[in-house]
C-alpha cells in the first residue's frame, strides 16, 4: 500500500453532511450514529481505565504481603475496577454503542424512534459516569465495598460510596430510557418487509436485552436509593442493628443485578450471530432457535438471582428453587452454542479478525458458562463461592464473552462507520497474544478458587503464591495483547486502507448503504425482500 | 451403612468429579468439533459453501433434550449433596463462632472461648454463626464447607475431622480492611487431648487481661509474640516511644496508661507510624476490663 492511498479522502457520510462541525455537533446530535460513536468512545475509554485497574490488582497479588500499594487502596481498586467495568463498560458497552451504530440501520429506519431520549440518554450516561468519577477523589475517597455494596458494611464504611451509587443510580436511568428507545423503534420503525422472521438475530438480542433493561433496572434504582437514605437518614431498613435485614438487600441487589449479567452477555450472543454466518458464506444454523433462545435466556435469567446467595442464609427452599431455575438458564445457552457451531459445517470459512474473536467468544464462553454449572449446582457452589473460581467464571463470561464481542464487533463494524480499515497481521499476533494471555491468568483463578482462595484478598497464605504468580504473568500478556489489537485498530480507522462496499459479504441492511452511512442512512426507504443470511438472496458473491 | 458418618468432603467431591467430567465432555466436543470445521472447512481448502442449510428440527430436539436431562442431573445430584451439607448429625458438639471486623472467637458450651478452634478427631462439630458487625464468611476450604457469618442471623455449619491437623479458617464475605487477614485455625486434636485443653480452666492461670484481648478479638490483629499482624504487636509496648500521626501532625508519644486507654477507646486519635488507620473504636468496654487490659499490658514484656 502506498502513502497515497492511505490519505485518500473517505466519503465523509454522516461525519460531513450535516455541514455543522465542531464538539457541538456531536453532543447535540441527534443522529443515531454520531451517538454510537460518542457511546463508543466513552465506554472504550473506561474499558482501558477498567483494565489499568486490573493490572494493578494482580501486580498487588504477585507475591504475599503487601507489595505496591496498602490494603485500603486495593479493596478501593477492586471496588473502582467493578464499578466502571460493570456500569460504565459492559452494561452500556454493545446496546448503547454498537446499538445505536447498527440497529436502526439493519432494520431499514432513519434514527431510533426518540431520537432526543437517545441523546438524552447519553447525557445522563455522560453525567452519571463524571458523578462516579467524582465519588473517587472527594468525601472520604474512593469507595471500598465491593461493586455490590452489601450492608451493613456499605452502610457504615466512612469512604465516598453515596455519591457513587447516585452515580450508578443515574446510569441506571440512561439504560432504562435507550431500552424503552430501541423496544419502541423495533417494534414501530422496521422497513417494508422486515418481518420478525427476518430481523438480524443481532436487533434479536437487543429486542430482549432492552425489555431487561426496562424491568429490572428500576429496582437497583430503587435499592441503590434506599441505601443513600440508609446513610445518610440513619433508615434501619438493613441494618439489624436498627432491626433491619441485610439479606433483602442482597436480594433486591441480585433481582438486577443477575439479569443484568444478561444485558451483557445477549447483545454479545447477537454480534456473534452476526460474525459467523457472514465469514462462513452460510446461513446461520437455526435462526428461529436462537432468536427464540434470547427471548428465553432473557425471561428464565430474571429469576435466578437468588444463586448469588446459596451460603448467605438463606432457606434452604429457596436454594433448590434457585438451583433448579439456573440449570433451566444453561440450556438456551447450550442451544446457541451449537446452532453457532453447526453454521461453520459445510461453509467457507474466513479467519479474518472478526472472526478470529467470534470464534474464541465460542470457546470462552463455553469455558464460562460450563464453569457456571459448577456454581449451580448447591453442594459444589459452597465450596467454590466468594472464591478466585468465581471471579474466573465470570471473566470467562463477560471478558471472554462480552469483551471478545465487543472487540470483534468493532473489527466488523467500525470500519463500516469511518470508512478505513486495519491490517489482518497486527490483528491476529495480538489476538492470539489476547487469548494466551486470557487464559493463563482467568484459567488460573479457577484453579486457585479450587484450593480454596477467596476473592476480594489483599494478601494470602504462602500455599497459594505460585498460582497467584503465574495469573499476574498471564494479565501481562493479556494487555500486551490487547494494545496490539487496540493500537492497530486505531491507527487502521484513522490512517488506513480505504474500506468501501461489501468486502466481508455481509446480507443485513447496513452493508448495502455507502460507506460511511450517510446521515439519513438510506436515500430510498428500503423494502426488504430477504432473510439477513440469505447471501444469495442479497446477491453477494 | 446407617450409622456410617459421611463427611462434608465425602459428600462434595463426587459430585465435583461428575460435574468437572461432564463438561469436560463438552467442551471437547465443542472445541474438536470448531476446530475440525475451520480447518476443513477454510476457504482455501473450500472456495464456496457446500451447504446453505438453514437448520435441522431433529437437532434442535436432541440438543435440546439431551443437555436438559444432563443438567436436570446435576441439578438434583447437587443438591442432593447440598442436603448432606445441611443435615447437622444429632451428635455434633456445639461451638460457637464470634466473627469481627477482623478476628474470629470460638465459645464452647463450658463458657470457654479461644482465639484458636480446637476440635476432637471423629466427632462432628456445629459451629453456630454470630457476627458482632458486619457479614462475615466462615469459610473452610479443607472441609469444602462454607456460610456466610449475618448480624443479627442465626446461621450454622457442620464438619468432622477424621484426622488430627490443623486446618484454615478463611473469611469469605468481603468485611473490609482486614478481610484477608481475618484467618483462625482448627486444630484437630486426638479426644482425650481436647477434653483435657476443653476442662483446663480458661487462661490457665493468665491474667484476666489476656482473657478480655482475647475473647474481644483484639488478638486477630495484634500478636502477644513481637510477630507483624495488621496492626502494631502488644509485646513489650508500654514504656516504648511510638511515632504517631495525631491530628494530621507527627508526634512522638510514651506508650502509657493514658495513651493506652485512648487508643482502645478511640484509636483513630493517634495512629502509629506505618500502620493503617482501621481498627474499630471500642465503646462498650466497662472500666474494670479497661483496667485489666492496661495492667495486663504493662506487665507483657
Amino acid at each position: 500500500m502506498t502513502s497515497a492511498e492511505n490519505t485518500a479522502p473517505v466519503p465523509g457520510g454522516f461525519w460531513l453532511d450535516t455541514g455543522k462541525t465542531g464538539i457541538r455537533s456531536w453532543i447535540f446530535s441527534t443522529d443515531h450514529k454520531r451517538i454510537g460513536m460518542m457511546y463508543f468512545g466513552c465506554v472504550f475509554g473506561f474499558f482501558l481505565v477498567g483494565a489499568l485497574l486490573g493490572v494493578l490488582l494482580r501486580l498487588e497479588l504477585i507475591a504475599p504481603g503487601p507489595t505496591i500499594v496498602t490494603a485500603k487502596t486495593y479493596n478501593a481498586l477492586f471496588t473502582v475496577h467493578g464499578v466502571v467495568m460493570i456500569f460504565l463498560f459492559i452494561i452500556p458497552g454493545i446496546p448503547a454503542s454498537f446499538g445505536n451504530l447498527v440497529m436502526p440501520i439493519q432494520i431499514g429506519a432513519r434514527d431510533v424512534a426518540f431520537p432526543r431520549l437517545n441523546l438524552f440518554s447519553w447525557w445522563l450516561y455522560a453525567i452519571g459516569a463524571l458523578v462516579v468519577l467524582a465519588a473517587l477523589f472527594t468525601g472520604g475517597g474512593a469507595p471500598d465495598t465491593g461493586w455490590t455494596f452489601y450492608v451493613p458494611f456499605s452502610a457504615r464504611t466512612g469512604t465516598n460510596v453515596s455519591l457513587a451509587v447516585l452515580g450508578v443510580f443515574i446510569l441506571g436511568f440512561s439504560s432504562i430510557l435507550t431500552g424503552i428507545n430501541f423496544v419502541t423503534t423495533i417494534h414501530r420503525l422496521r422497513a417494508e418487509g422486515m418481518t420478525w422472521t427476518r430481523l438480524p438475530l443481532f436487533v434479536w438480542s437487543l429486542y430482549a436485552t432492552a425489555w431487561v433493561q426496562i424491568l429490572a433496572t428500576p429496582i437497583i434504582a430503587i435499592t441503590l436509593l434506599l441505601v443513600v437514605a440508609e446513610r445518610v437518614l440513619g433508615v434501619g431498613l438493613f441494618d439489624p442493628g436498627r432491626g433491619g435485614d441485610p439479606l433483602m438487600y442482597q436480594h433486591l441487589f441480585w433481582i438486577y443485578s443477575h439479569p443484568a449479567v444478561y444485558i451483557m452477555i445477549l447483545p454479545a450472543m447477537g454480534v456473534i450471530s452476526e460474525i459467523i454466518p457472514v465469514f462462513s458464506r452460510k446461513p446461520i444454523f437455526g435462526y428461529k432457535m436462537i432468536a427464540v433462545s434470547s427471548i428465553g435466556i432473557a425471561a428464565a435469567g430474571s429469576v435466578v438471582w437468588g444463586h448469588h446467595m446459596f451460603t448467605s442464609g438463606m432457606s434452604d427452599t429457596a436454594v433448590l428453587v434457585f438451583s433448579f431455575l439456573t440449570f433451566l438458564v444453561a440450556i438456551p445457552s447450550a442451544i446457541k452454542v451449537f446452532n453457532w457451531v453447526s453454521t461453520l459445517y459445510k461453509g467457507s470459512i474466513s479467519l479474518e479478525a472478526p472472526m478470529l474473536f467470534a470464534l474464541s467468544f465460542i470457546l470462552l464462553f463455553s469455558i464460562g458458562g460450563l464453569s457456571g454449572l459448577i456454581l449451580g449446582a448447591a453442594a459444589t457452589d459452597i465450596h467454590v463461592h466468594d472464591t478466585h473460581f468465581v471471579v474466573g467464571h465470570f471473566h470467562y463470561v463477560m471478558f471472554g464473552g462480552t469483551g471478545f464481542a465487543f472487540i470483534g464487533a468493532a473489527h466488523y463494524w467500525l470500519p463500516k462507520f469511518f470508512g478505513r480499515r486495519y491490517d489482518e497481521t497486527p490483528a491476529l499476533i495480538g489476538w492470539i497474544v489476547m487469548f494466551i494471555g486470557f487464559n493463563i491468568i482467568y484459567f488460573t483463578m479457577q484453579l486457585l478458587g479450587m484450593r480454596g482462595m477467596p476473592r476480594r484478598y489483599y494478601d494470602y497464605l504462602p500455599e497459594f503464591a505460585q498460582l497467584n504468580l503465574v495469573a499476574t504473568i498471564g494479565s501481562w500478556i493479556l494487555v500486551l495483547g490487547m494494545l496490539i489489537v487496540i493500537v492497530n485498530l486505531w491507527r487502521g480507522l484513522l490512517k488506513g486502507k480505504p474500506f468501501t462496499g461489501n468486502p466481508w459479504g455481509g446480507a443485513t441492511l447496513e452493508w448495502s448503504i455507502p460507506t460511511p452511512p450517510p446521515t439519513e442512512n438510506f436515500e430510498e426507504d428500503p423494502v426488504v425482500t430477504h432473510g439477513p443470511y440469505d447471501f444469495k438472496g442479497a446477491g453477494v458473491p | 451403612m446407617k450409622n456410617q458418618l459421611i463427611t462434608t468432603t465425602q459428600a462434595v467431591d463426587p459430585i465435583f468429579t461428575f460435574l468437572f467430567s461432564s463438561c469436560l465432555v463438552l467442551l471437547l466436543g465443542i472445541t474438536i468439533a470448531m476446530i475440525w470445521f475451520v480447518v476443513r472447512y477454510r476457504r482455501s481448502r473450500a472456495p464456496e459453501p457446500t451447504s446453505q442449510v438453514s437448520g435441522n428440527v431433529w437437532l434442535e430436539v436432541v440438543w435440546t433434550a439431551l443437555p436438559t436431562i444432563l443438567v436436570m442431573g446435576m441439578f438434583y445430584y447437587g443438591w442432593s449433596g447440598y442436603l448432606t451439607l445441611r443435615d447437622v448429625p444429632k451428635n455434633a458438639m456445639q461451638v460457637t463462632a464470634v466473627a469481627r471486623m477482623w478476628s474470629w472467637n470460638f465459645i464452647y458450651g463450658n463458657g470457654k472461648n479461644s482465639g484458636k478452634m480446637y476440635v476432637p478427631v471423629g466427632t462432628p462439630v456445629q459451629v453456630n454463626l454470630e457476627s458482632k458487625d458486619v457479614v462475615h464468611g466462615f469459610y473452610m476450604p479443607a472441609f469444602k464447607i462454607k456460610r456466610d457469618v449475618v448480624p443479627g442471623m442465626k446461621n450454622h455449619v457442620w464438619f468432622v475431622a477424621t484426622k488430627p491437623g490443623s486446618y484454615d479458617v478463611f473469611c469469605s464475605q468481603y468485611c473490609g480492611t482486614g478481610h484477608s487477614a481475618m484467618i483462625a485455625t482448627v486444630e484437630a486434636l486426638p479426644p482425650e487431648q481436647f477434653y483435657s485443653w476443653l476442662n483446663q480452666a480458661q487462661g490457665g492461670g493468665e491474667s484476666p487481661g489476656r482473657a478480655i484481648l482475647e475473647k474481644r478479638g483484639c488478638l486477630g490483629c495484634h500478636s502477644l509474640d513481637g510477630s507483624p499482624k495488621v496492626g502494631p504487636t502488644l509485646k513489650g509496648l508500654f514504656g516504648t516511644q511510638v511515632k504517631v500521626t495525631r491530628g494530621g501532625q507527627p508526634a512522638v508519644v510514651t506508650v502509657d496508661e493514658a495513651y493506652l486507654k485512648e487508643s482502645i477507646v478511640d484509636p483513630g486519635a493517634a495512629i502509629v507510624e506505618g500502620f493503617p488507620p482501621i481498627m474499630p473504636a471500642t465503646t462498650d468496654m466497662p472500666g474494670a476490663e479497661l483496667e485489666a487490659v492496661v495492667e495486663y499490658l504493662e506487665h507483657l514484656k
